[in-house]
C-alpha cells in the first residue's frame, strides 16, 4: 500500500494540473507538460542504468533519436515507385502499409505508423544489444568514451544521410493513432488526449521499473553498483544483467523518441547531438543516481522550463553549471540533502549549525 | 595515386596527426598525476586559439600567442583550484561529470564571449597561398611550423620529465602518490602543475593550427575525442607511445578522405576508437598485465 501512494499521488498531480490549465485557460502549457513527459520516460531508464546498475551512458540520445528517426523515415519514405517490388507487395500483403494520398495529391504508399514504431523500437532495443555486449565490459572513463563515440556516431549518421534529412531532419510525420479515436499527434484539438497518453506512458514506465527495482533484478543491480567484483562472486551474472537493463533504458529511451516524433510531427539532429545526452545524465545526477522519483521530478521540472525558453541563450549553460554544482556539492542530488536538518538548524543556537552544515555537503 | 598526392595527403595527415598526439599528451600529462581523463582537454586548444586572435589587434604575433598561452595556463590552474582540489577522493563516475560540465561551461561562455563565428589567426609566414615543394607536393609553411612546434613541444617535455627536478616530482608523483607524499613533495601543487602543463600545450597547438583548420567556440569537443582515441590507441599514460598513435591516426584520417564521404572523416576516428577500447584497451603498445592495475 505504501508503494502504491507516491503513484497515487502522481496520478491525482497529473489530473490536477490538466483541470487547472483548464480552469485559467493556460492549455498552452499542456504542450510542453506532454513533451516533458516523453523526456522524462527517456530520464527514468537512464537513471536505472546509471544509478542502480551503476553505468554511465553518454549515448542515450543516440537511442532516443534512432526511435525517432526511424519511425519518422519509415512513415514518410514514399514506397510507390517500387510498389512493385515483391518485398514491398509483401509487406502490402500483411498490412503493413498505407496507401494514401499527399498535400499535393499524388499518390503515396508508405510503412503504417503502428508498424514503423515497432520497427524503430526493435531497431533501437537491438542496437543496444549488440553495442551493450562489449561495451558494458568497460568501466569509468573507457565506458563514458565509448558510450560518447556511440553518440557521436549516431549524430554523424543522421546528419550525413538523405534517407535522414540531414541537417533539416524529416518533418511531416503522421500521427500514430493507438486506439480509435486516440491518436499521438500535435492536433490542438487533442492536447488534452496527449496529454494523458503521454503521462499514462510515463506512469506505466515507472510501475515497470519500480517493480524491477524492488525485484530480484534490482538487488542484482545494486549489488553491480557496490561493487562489481562482490557481486560476481556471489553467483550474480553481472554481464547479462547490465546487458538486460542496458537494452531495457535503450527501449524507454527509443519509444519516447518515437512517442515524440509522431507529437511533435518531425525530429531534427539536434535530438541526438551529444548535449542531449549530457543533458540528460545532468538531469538523472541532480534528481540522485539512485532515486527514481528524484529523476522523475527534475526531468519534468527542468525539461518544462527548458521547454518554455526560461534559460534563452543560457540553455547548455544552465545544464553544464547545474552538472557542476550538484557534483561538487550533492553527488547524492539535491533531494539526498539535509534540507530538514538545515532548516531546523537555522533556528538553533550557532554552536549546532557546524554539524548541518557538513551534513549539507552530501558526502555521505 | 602519384607520389605528389601520396606526400600531399601524408603530409595533411601528419599536421592533424601531431595536433592530436599533442592533446592525447595533455590527457596523459593529467591522467598520470590525477587518474582523472579530463574531458575540457579540447577546450584549451580552443582558448588559445580563440583568446590569440583576441589579442592579435594589439600586439604582434608572437606576443599574443605568448600570451594566449600564459592566459590558458592561468585558465587551468583556475579550473584545478576551484573545482579538483579539494574534492577529497573523487569517485571516476563523479569526475568524468564534473569535468564534462566545466567543458560545457567553457564552451559556452566562448560562445557568448566570442560568438559563433569563426576566425584564424593569420599565416606565420605569407598567406594562404604561399607554398613549399617538397617532393613534389605543394605544400604551407604552416604545415612545417604545426609539425616542428609540436615535435619540439615533445622534445621539451620529454627533457622537462627526466631531467628537471619539477619534472622528476611529477613524475613520482605519476608513479605512487602516497610514496611521493612521504618524499615531501606536494603532490596538490603538482597536480595543479599537470593542469597547467596541459593546458599550456593544447593552447600552443591551438594557436599554430588555427591558420590551417580555423578556430571557433566549438573546436573542443572533436579534438577531445581524437585526442582520447589517440591515448587510449597508445597507452593512457604513455605519451610517447602517443605520438605514434597521433600520427597513425591522423595519417589514417587523411587517406580515408580520398575513400569514404568528408562527413564520415569523424566516424573513423570513433570506430577506431570503439574497436581500439573492445579489442586492445591497453592500446597498441601497452602491456595489458600493467593496464589490469590502473583504476579507470
Amino acid at each position: 500500500m505504501k508503494k502504491l501512494l507516491p503513484l497515487a499521488a502522481l496520478i491525482v498531480f497529473v489530473i490536477v494540473i490538466q483541470k487547472m490549465t483548464g480552469w485559467t485557460d493556460t492549455r498552452f502549457y499542456l504542450t510542453q507538460l506532454t513533451m516533458a513527459a516523453y523526456y522524462a520516460l527517456l530520464i527514468v531508464g537512464l537513471c536505472v542504468v546509471m544509478g542502480y546498475a551503476g553505468q554511465i551512458s553518454l549515448g542515450h540520445a543516440g537511442f532516443f533519436a534512432i526511435g525517432g528517426y526511424v519511425s519518422a523515415a519509415l512513415t514518410t519514405i514514399n514506397l510507390i515507385a517500387y510498389q512493385d517490388r515483391v518485398v514491398i507487395r509483401m509487406l502490402d500483403g500483411f498490412g503493413l502499409l498505407v496507401a494514401g494520398q499527399d498535400i499535393y495529391g499524388d499518390a503515396i504508399l508508405v510503412v503504417a505508423p503502428w508498424a514503423a514504431c515497432i520497427a524503430a523500437v526493435v531497431c533501437a532495443g537491438t542496437t543496444a544489444w549488440v553495442l551493450g555486449i562489449p561495451v558494458l565490459k568497460l568501466k569509468g572513463h573507457y565506458l563514458a568514451m565509448a558510450t560518447l563515440g556511440f553518440g557521436i556516431i549516431i549524430y554523424r549518421i543522421v546528419l550525413a544521410s538523405a534517407v535522414f534529412g540531414e541537417a533539416d531532419g524529416i518533418s511531416e510525420v503522421p500521427p500514430l493513432p493507438l486506439l480509435p479515436g486516440l491518436t499521438v499527434s500535435g492536433d490542438f484539438g487533442m492536447r488534452e488526449e496527449n496529454y494523458y497518453i503521454a503521462w499514462g506512458m510515463l506512469i506505466i514506465g515507472m510501475i515497470l521499473l519500480r517493480n524491477l527495482i524492488d525485484s530480484r533484478v534490482g538487488r542484482a543491480l545494486r549489488s553491480i553498483h557496490g561493487s562489481e567484483e562482490a557481486a560476481e562472486s556471489t553467483g550474480v551474472n553481472t554481464a547479462r544483467f547490465k546487458l538486460k537493463v542496458f537494452v531495457l533504458s535503450a527501449v524507454f529511451a527509443a519509444v519516447a523518441g518515437v512517442f515524440l516524433t509522431h507529437y511533435n510531427g518531425g525530429i531534427g539532429p539536434s535530438e541526438a547531438s551529444v548535449m542531449k545526452s549530457v543533458r540528460y545524465v545532468a538531469i538523472v545526477a541532480v534528481g540522485g543516481m539512485a532515486h527514481l522519483w528524484g529523476a522523475l521530478i527534475m526531468g519534468i521540472v527542468l525539461n518544462f522550463l527548458s521547454l518554455r525558453g526560461v534559460f534563452g541563450s543560457y540553455d547548455d549553460a544552465v545544464f553544464g553549471f547545474i552538472l557542476i554544482v550538484i557534483m561538487l556539492f550533492a553527488p547524492n542530488g539535491i533531494l539526498s540533502l539535509n534540507w530538514r536538518g538545515y532548516f531546523l538548524g537555522l533556528f538553533r543556537r550557532s554552536g549546532q549549525t557546524e554539524e548541518t552544515g557538513r551534513a549539507i555537503d552530501g558526502t555521505p | 595515386m602519384s607520389v605528389e598526392l601520396f606526400v600531399q595527403y601524408l603530409f595533411a595527415g601528419i599536421t592533424y596527426g601531431a595536433i592530436y598526439a599533442i592533446v592525447a599528451i595533455g590527457f596523459n600529462i593529467i591522467y598520470n598525476t590525477t587518474g582523472i581523463i579530463n574531458f575540457a582537454q579540447g577546450e584549451f586548444v580552443m582558448l588559445g586559439g580563440m583568446i590569440s586572435i583576441s589579442l592579435l589587434p594589439f600586439m604582434p604575433l608572437y606576443a599574443a600567442i605568448a600570451l594566449a598561452v600564459l592566459m590558458t595556463m592561468l585558465f587551468g590552474a583556475l579550473l584545478e583550484i576551484c573545482f579538483i582540489r579539494w574534492l577529497e577522493s573523487p569517485g571516476v563516475l563523479r569526475m568524468i561529470i564534473i569535468t564534462i560540465g566545466l567543458s560545457i561551461l567553457t564552451r559556452e561562455a566562448a560562445l557568448h564571449l566570442w560568438g559563433e563565428s569563426i576566425r584564424s589567426l593569420p599565416y606565420f609566414i605569407g598567406d594562404e597561398i604561399t607554398t613549399v615543394a617538397i617532393l613534389g607536393a605543394r605544400i604551407s609553411p604552416q604545415v612545417l611550423w604545426v609539425i616542428a612546434v609540436c615535435g619540439l613541444m615533445v622534445l621539451f617535455l620529454s627533457v622537462f620529465f627526466q631531467a628537471t627536478s619539477v619534472g622528476r616530482e611529477m613524475k613520482a608523483c605519476a608513479a605512487n602518490r602516497r610514496a611521493a607524499i612521504l618524499c615531501g613533495i606536494n603532490t596538490r601543487n603538482m597536480v595543479t602543475l599537470s593542469f597547467m602543463l596541459s593546458a599550456g600545450i593544447g593552447a600552443l597547438a591551438g594557436c599554430v593550427m588555427s591558420p590551417i583548420t580555423s578556430s571557433g567556440y566549438d573546436i573542443g569537443t572533436g579534438l577531445a575525442i581524437k585526442g582520447f582515441t589517440v591515448a587510449i590507441l597508445g597507452g593512457l599514460g604513455n605519451s610517447m607511445a602517443a605520438v605514434g598513435a597521433g600520427l597513425l591516426l591522423g595519417i589514417l584520417e587523411a587517406f580515408s578522405i580520398s575513400v569514404v564521404p568528408l562527413a564520415f572523416k569523424d566516424a573513423i576516428a570513433i570506430t577506431i576508437l570503439l574497436l581500439i577500447l573492445f579489442v586492445r584497451p591497453h592500446g597498441l603498445f601497452g602491456s595489458s598485465t600493467a593496464a589490469g592495475l590502473k583504476e579507470f
